[in-house]
């Protein structure tokens, strides 16, 4: 199956290239970054390193150290720069290398850049873009594989984005960097060397679209991220039972495409939401929501939520691999739902 | 020195009659706005709480008659001087401290959160050595977009005790960023002496980083305008940030609410610093020994102020509140 059933905006296009995952961020920072001067990186080791990932090699020779910025390890601090550049008419894109060193910065991204719009009445805007790594499975155990999205999508004044597909990364993150606010950019690390088709042309995704990945009649499994594939995986093994999934990408998390994860909900009847941060209080809960209060009337079950376990991600791989939901849990929990258990 | 201050002698600075006038102008116009704002929390006209500046204004008015109107400063809890002092006016300053519809936030921020972009104001911060970070920021953003603007950062001696600051300061030092940090300290970090959270050296911080430090008496505007100067003139001919350590005094409580002090803060303290140290006095006097300017000419200007300032409040508590639907408005851009 391709990776991308649907080119950006529901709409095939005829000339695309396979590029992975990593490529496509890159692609859309340099266009940026050749469209607008204004944009431009700090983070720890994004110049020649091209950080950790590698995913920004190359940047730093087109555009030079004054753009691509290495910076000490100091994530609040280069948040904090991120948003007085951003507050003063730049387009900072800020890279935090693990997700779980966001927790570093929280005060620079949840009390100064989501409330400095609203604080000041309107007159100060924050044009930034975190970009930083989400998802466990890289035996990295418990402070380098969190996806901890929900925290920021709790703040109002924030957007946050998850892309699933090289594509979607590409669009959303131009996207991103053209927004006035600021904008959480989520990327699964295990997705960076992934192939799939990008379109030619310089093409954006507006935040705030969900994106069918896959049509189907039976069950809607709501799917962010990492959780794109394995849903698209549980999806292809319920097909032999006679099931018809349909996968929904909301894309971003703020502002989220109520209507869409409603309406399938709604054709459906039957509604699983698979996301790989944690379960209690996260993503899964607040879609399970919105789903529930949206399409009461519709829903043959109650919506079935599934997140990483509760625990710290542990290292050893026989305890790692059991915390985030896998396409068998999800193709039985989508059995269970539609009787066929 | 007696209190404790070690600032140096002011050094000759040739500003003229009309700057100096300016200076006691805008000082008089931060303590009769803060003497008005602490009568309406006593009268409950004002929703919530307030951090008064009086006693300090020396230091906003010194170092913002070093900026121009376009240079950028952060401010924070305490910011209603650093407000006045950059240019900001005192209807509007009034309206947003009321919840007011024409407040310079439209009264979405409140006295913690006064923003002016008009002048260079990114903002009062009520996350103490918040804005440290952001200070740096706007210097970087300056100088990328060529221009020659400086970042003046405000802190209390409270925020010594954040590591923001202290990251903030290590990349303006390695990137030579167009920042002064300003540490205006008042000798008490809300509730607690600084010298109970503040081991060692103050100027021994920015002095690690290579920072060019100076260590002025908070209470004399010449001294802090002569020394803001210096630091605002290298920074804008890329020489680099610059610390600037005022000792100062907060002659009032941390807040308008704290009004029994004594179990922090000696009263005899407290009455030695408003007697002997009181910014506005000390520079009238210099004013008038200077023949700058003579008594009335100086009890002149401060009718003019308070004229302003009573029709400012007049409008503030005039002036209607915002329509109940902007609460969600301005969340995103």
């Amino acid at each position: 199956m391709s990776m991308l059933s649907e080119a950006p905006g529901g709409v095939r296009r005829a000339a695309a290239r396979d590029l992975t995952f990593g490529l496509a961020i890159k692609e859309a920072l340099a266009e940026e970054m050749r469209r607008d001067p204004r944009v431009f990186i700090i983070g720890e080791d994004v110049a020649e390193a091209g950080t950790v990932f590698k995913v920004l090699a190359g940047l730093v020779e087109e555009f030079g150290r004054e753009r691509v910025i290495d910076s000490p390890i100091s994530e609040a601090g280069i948040t904090g720069i991120g948003v007085g550049a951003a507050m003063t008419g730049m387009r900072p894109v800020v890279d935090i290398m693990f997700g779980d060193f966001i927790t570093l910065a929280m005060d620079q991204v949840v009390n100064q850049a989501a409330k400095i719009h609203y604080m000041s009445g309107g007159k100060l805007n924050v044009p930034l873009v975190v970009r930083t790594t989400m998802g466990a499975s890289r035996r990295s155990a418990a402070q380098h594989s969190q996806s901890l999205y929900a925290w920021v999508a709790h703040v109002p004044g924030l957007k946050v984005v998850l892309p699933s597909t090289p594509a979607d990364a590409k669009g959303l993150l131009k996207s991103a960097i053209r927004d006035d606010n600021p904008v959480i950019f989520f990327e699964d690390k295990m997705m960076y060397q992934v192939k799939g088709p990008v379109p030619e042309e310089d093409y954006t995704i507006p935040l705030g679209v969900a994106d069918l990945k896959r049509a189907g009649g039976d069950v809607t499994i709501v799917a962010t991220s990492s959780m794109v594939h394995v849903a698209l995986q549980a999806a292809g093994r319920l097909e032999g039972d006679g099931i018809s999934a349909e996968v929904l990408d909301p894309r971003t998390l703020v502002p989220l495409d109520r209507e869409t994860l409603i309406a399938s909900a709604q054709k459906t009847g039957r509604v699983i939401v698979v996301d790989e941060g944690y379960e209690q209080y996260g993503v899964t809960a607040e879609i399970a929501s919105v789903i529930a209060e949206g399409a009461f009337d519709y829903l043959d079950a109650p919506v079935r939520r599934m997140g990483a376990m509760n625990v710290p991600v542990p290292f050893s791989p026989v305890l790692e691999d059991q915390t985030v939901p896998t396409a068998e849990a999800v193709a039985d929990a989508a059995r269970t739902l539609c009787g066929r258990a | 020195m007696e209190l404790g201050v070690q600032g140096r002698a002011a050094p000759p600075v040739n500003a003229g009659r009309e700057q100096w006038l300016q200076m006691y102008e805008q000082m008089q116009r931060i303590r009769i706005f803060e003497e008005h704002v602490n009568e309406l929390y006593t009268s409950g006209k004002m929703p919530g709480l307030a951090h008064l500046y009086i006693g300090e204004e020396a230091v906003a008015v010194g170092i913002c008659q070093a900026l121009r109107r376009d240079d950028y400063i952060t401010s924070t809890h305490r910011g209603h001087g650093h407000c006045l002092a950059k240019g900001a006016s005192v209807d509007r300053m009034f309206a947003e401290l009321l919840g007011k519809a024409p407040g310079y936030c439209r009264g979405k921020g409140g006295s913690m959160h006064i923003a002016d972009p008009e002048t260079g104001n990114l903002g009062a911060n009520a996350i103490v050595g918040g804005s440290t970070a952001i200070a740096a920021g706007a210097a970087l953003s300056a100088r990328m977009r060529g221009t020659d603007l400086v970042a003046v950062c405000f802190f209390g001696d409270g925020a010594l005790g954040q590591g923001l600051l202290y990251e903030a300061m290590n990349m303006a030092a390695l990137w030579k960023l167009p920042v002064i940090y300003v540490c205006e300290h008042n000798r008490y970090g809300e509730y607690t002496p600084a010298q109970e959270a503040a081991a060692g050296d103050v100027r021994a911080r920015p002095a690690a980083w290579g920072i060019p430090t100076d260590e002025v008496n908070g209470q004399d505007v010449r001294e802090v305008y002569a020394a803001a100067l210096h630091h605002v003139e290298r920074a804008r001919r890329s020489g680099g940030p610059g610390f600037l350590l005022c000792h100062t005094y907060r002659f009032r409580g941390h807040h308008v609410g704290d009004i029994n002090r004594s179990y922090y803060r000696p009263t005899e303290e407290e009455e030695r610093w408003s007697r002997e140290r009181d910014p506005i006095r000390l520079l009238g006097l210099w004013l008038i020994q200077q023949r700058i300017a003579d008594a009335p000419a100086l009890e002149r200007i401060e009718q003019q102020v308070r004229a302003e300032i009573t029709s400012g409040l007049e409008f503030a508590l005039n002036a209607p509140y915002p329509t109940p639907a902007e609460v969600t408005e301005d969340v995103y851009a």
